[in-house]
């Protein structure tokens, strides 16, 4: 059978690799030719003598392989959708070798974006674990002449409870092999109360590694013989080279050439902005030979860019009545009668992702195809963009996906490995492409900066009639489409046009606004401007009616039931999942009002001078999150957050550990939003550069403890790594109106509209 | 020049200039310590010499000459390091970029001051980001090392 030559011919390699103690990595994440040319004959999973799925394969020893095809960034998807699988196929969690999936449409949607690994890989890992586990019960049943139906699994072993016979994984592989794969109408799925991972989780499989300082990241892919490269790209968005020296960087040790890149053709997407690259032997070199470029740039349409008169242009249109996402019933009748109205704005600045690893890809391209090594949120991304950039196919474009260091949505758009291809083919070597910091953040693709307005009537209780929003931001679509400058129904749908509030009339509108940067996907995306607007807003009409905010809240989201957001919000998507096994549950979303309440002690502790509390919650990627902060302010206004409970409802619960630690970490880029997250332009040029002007929340600066209490929910999973950050901004600045009586309507703290 | 890298002595003669973070990089392929900003803004190249954290993005190589440097995969002679131990104790790292350099901070810390407060380590790790936000976890593991209750 081909498939033992071959896996003979495997053992063999890998065996090598073994006794130098560096099996996991070189599988994984280290970059050298052998294992690149493996990977062209599939994966070790494919090798394995049962393979009934792309996801995993089972060899003669026992050994399971689990194929990761999500990447990992630090939210433990790499471990948390394997881990689906073993426990479905019962196998031993120990015994499993995990290993990077390369870029394949065969896998599916790999894009590790939409906090939505785990809900899609509770579905598709589930099948593949109880297709292979079938199989193995099968053969067993097969092997001692006794019904299937007498025969089960029992980890990594199947056994006849009435002979007690029992057959290992591995020993049972062959012959499990032979047997046709199942349909999917025959797989049965473990019951919850079977489930030996799910609900308990396991450490990141990378842990050891990464505090040893021994994991491998994009950033420190090697391969024999290349160059590195550092590119220096238009200053403003669509700017073209007008002229450079090409020779003053030869002056600096180490420079080998420079080579321009050509500018994008709008709209930009994914391509590279062009510029000029400058190849060297290290990639200090590479830095130091760009400061004697001199470029001199044309810089295009959008050197009229300012952020103090956008902001102006923004908030005026929010003014405006724009196009309608959402309506119920009729708010103009409502304001038009009087009454108590309250209205108010609200503003975020841009925001960069900066990932502790800025941007850098390792490209080879050599006859025709490319191979790269990319920390990449979508290596399926890779592969087109690439493919598009060089003119070859996209099967041409093997890209192997190291793990990330950070990715937040930056690194779901490619740009920077279509750089590292480009410029492979032009030099000949393989060319590793390293973004500075000040690249990073000075060429991101931006959190759109928004502008809301929040019209209400109240009637004597303070409880609303009417409610009004509008939101106004330059619209990711403007990344993928010319003019596009209305927010899409999927923007909109991240916590505008499903605002569960109880209220008889309510309309939801979005007005235009033209792109002047790249505008992409950022932790969260929109839901952190329009969860800003609209929980502090509820805020501002709790005080306004002297009401306990927790109450109040309670009240605006009203009874128990499931609201049908798509009666009056057509369009809505609910994250692409359906509305039936994800419904909008205002039960769920007060649960973790009263939970978060209740562990913070809400209402039972009398905070003391310049301190206090302020609460917000939020639904986002299907999950239910709400947050209460702790302020202390001192006399010269600055901050301190000593607390912050979180409760989580977020159906099942996978990695429970993992899930804590993403809600925390939430908290702390959610500080970092409060504070200090704010990127301008003045005449078309972004005017941070580094932390030192767009500074991130350091230990002393992020909440001294959050707590997470995660509900215990039979509901399916929804997300875990964003939905912790869009509550946490209106929760401080809430906090810090109950600790000061300031309210805090702009963002950063930092910025001079606080001052 | 000579400088000592993990205990092993090297001779360079390239650019004098080159910070050493590059060198331990690109030249030796040391990866372990990682760039973060070049502006001593981020903690994320630190590594030790003569057994104290320094920032190797702004320390030129020719600076290191003549100095032990050490860096997190020699860290420890033996496994993995007490302070290491503890970070997979407390789950630490998400997406772990920064965590060799909080590492190489905090053994560093702990060899100035075993018993570090809350102030101390707020103060000794502010240098050190960490964009995931572990920082509490950070504590936990460093007041762990030092031998206190998180």
């Amino acid at each position: 059978m081909s498939d033992n030559i071959l896996n003979v011919s495997r053992r063999g390699f890998l065996q090598g690799i073994v006794s130098t103690g560096a099996l996991v990595l070189s599988v994984r994440l280290i970059p050298d030719l052998l294992w690149a040319a493996e990977t062209s004959a599939g994966s070790h999973a494919d090798h394995a003598v049962l393979h009934p799925s792309v996801y995993v394969g089972i060899d003669t020893d026992g050994t399971v392989y689990l194929v990761a095809h999500r990447s990992e960034m630090g939210t433990t998807s790499r471990t948390s959708v394997p881990l689906i699988l073993a426990d479905e196929l019962d196998a031993d969690w120990k015994r499993v070798k995990l290993e990077q999936a390369i870029g394949d449409p065969r896998y599916g949607d790999q894009d590790t974006d939409g906090s939505h690994s785990v809900r899609d890989g509770f579905v598709v890992m589930r099948e593949a674990g109880a297709t292979a586990r079938l199989m193995l019960t099968r053969a067993a049943a097969q092997k001692w002449g006794v019904p299937v139906s007498e025969c089960e699994s029992d980890l990594h072993v199947i056994v006849h409870r009435a002979s007690k016979r029992k057959a290992g994984y591995g020993e049972l592989a062959s012959a499990a092999a032979k047997l046709p794969v199942p349909k999917k109408e025959e797989l049965q799925f473990k019951p919850k109360s079977a489930w030996r991972y799910m609900g308990k989780g396991a450490p990141s499989y990378d842990l050891a590694e990464i505090c040893a300082g021994k994991a491998g990241y994009g950033m420190d892919a090697r391969l024999e013989g290349m160059v590195y490269a550092s590119v220096e790209h238009p200053p403003v968005l669509g700017g073209k080279v007008k002229s450079y020296d090409e020779k003053a960087p030869l002056q600096v040790k180490g420079v080998k050439q420079t080579i321009p890149i050509k500018p994008f053709t709008p709209p930009h997407r994914f391509q590279p902005l062009g510029g000029v690259a400058v190849i060297a032997d290290n990639t200090w070199a590479a830095f130091q030979g760009r400061k004697k470029l001199n470029v001199a740039w044309d810089n295009g349409a959008n050197a009229g860019y300012n952020s103090d008169q956008y902001k102006k242009e923004l908030q005026e249109t929010a003014r405006k009545p724009g196009k309608v996402a959402r309506n119920i019933g009729d708010v103009d009748a409502v304001f038009a009668q009087g009454g108590k109205i309250m209205e108010a704005e609200y503003y975020i600045p841009h925001l960069a992702h900066a990932t502790m690893e800025p941007p850098v890809a390792l490209a080879d391209f050599r006859d025709g195809k490319v191979t790269i090594w990319a920390p990449t949120q979508s290596p399926q991304a890779v592969q087109s963009t690439v493919a598009e950039e060089l003119g070859i196919p996209k099967e041409n474009v093997i890209c192997h996906v190291p793990l990330l260091g950070g990715g937040f949505g930056r690194k779901s758009k490619p740009d920077y490995a279509a750089e590292a291809a480009i410029l492979s083919k032009a030099v000949g070597k393989p060319v590793k492409v390293v973004w500075s910091r000040e690249d990073d953040i000075k060429f991101g693709y931006y959190h759109a900066v928004a502008a809301m307005y929040i019209k209400a009537a109240l009637d004597e209780k303070g409880k609303p009639t009417a409610w009004l929003q509008r939101s106004v931001y330059p619209p990711i679509g403007s990344t993928f489409a010319l003019n596009t400058t209305y927010g899409d129904a999927g923007e909109l749908g991240l916590g505008w046009t499903d605002l569960p509030f109880d209220i008889p009339n309510h309309r939801a509108e979005n007005g235009p606004a033209e792109n002047h940067v790249r505008i992409g996907w950022f932790r969260s995306v929109a839901n952190i401007y329009h969860a800003f607007a609209a929980q502090s807003f509820a805020n501002e009409l709790a005080h306004a009616s002297g009401r306990d905010s927790v109450e109040y809240l309670l009240e605006l989201i009203g009874p128990a039931r499931i609201v049908d957001v798509k009666a009056s919000a057509p369009e809505y998507d609910n994250y692409g999942a359906s509305t039936k096994d994800y419904p909008l549950d205002t039960a769920r979303m007060r649960r973790v009002v009263e939970l978060a309440a209740e562990k913070s002690g809400w209402g039972k502790r009398t905070p003391g001078k310049g301190s206090g509390m302020g609460i917000a919650v939020h639904r986002s990627f299907l999950t239910y999150v709400a947050t209460v902060v702790e302020v202390e302010v001192d006399d010269k206004g600055e901050v301190k957050i000593p607390s912050v409970h979180t409760a989580v409802d977020a159906g099942i619960v996978v990695n429970p550990e993992a899930t804590r630690a993403q809600f925390e970490g939430a908290a702390v880029f959610g500080t970092s939003i409060v504070r200090s997250g704010s990127i301008t332009a003045k005449n078309g040029v972004i005017e941070q550069s580094n932390f030192n002007d767009y500074p991130v929340a350091r230990i002393n600066e992020g909440p001294y403890k959050t707590t997470v209490h995660i509900v215990d929910s039979d509901a399916p999973p929804a997300g875990v790594g964003e939905p912790g950050v869009p509550p946490f901004a209106p929760a401080v600045c809430n906090a810090i109106f109950a600790a000061t009586g300031k309210r805090i309507r702009e963002l950063p703290l930092s910025s001079t509209a606080n001052a | 020049m000579q400088i000592k890298v993990n205990g092993v002595e090297r001779s360079y003669d390239g650019d004098p200039k080159l910070p050493l973070l590059w060198y331990l990089r690109d030249v030796l392929g040391l990866t372990g310590t990682k760039y973060g900003c070049g502006m001593a803004l981020c903690g994320a190249c630190t590594v030790h010499q003569d057994g104290k954290a320094i920032l190797s993005c702004v320390t030129d190589v020719s600076q290191a000459s003549g100095k032990e440097i050490t860096t997190i995969e020699a860290i420890s002679k033996n496994g993995l390091h007490p302070v290491q131990q503890k970070w997979i104790e407390f789950n630490v790292p998400q997406c772990g970029y920064c965590q060799p350099g909080q590492i190489m901070k905090a053994i560093s810390l702990l060899k100035e001051n075993p018993k570090p407060s809350d102030e101390d380590i707020e103060a000794g790790m502010a240098g050190n980001i960490c964009r995931c936000g572990t920082y509490q976890r950070i504590r936990a593991a460093i007041k762990a090392a030092a031998g206190e209750n998180a």
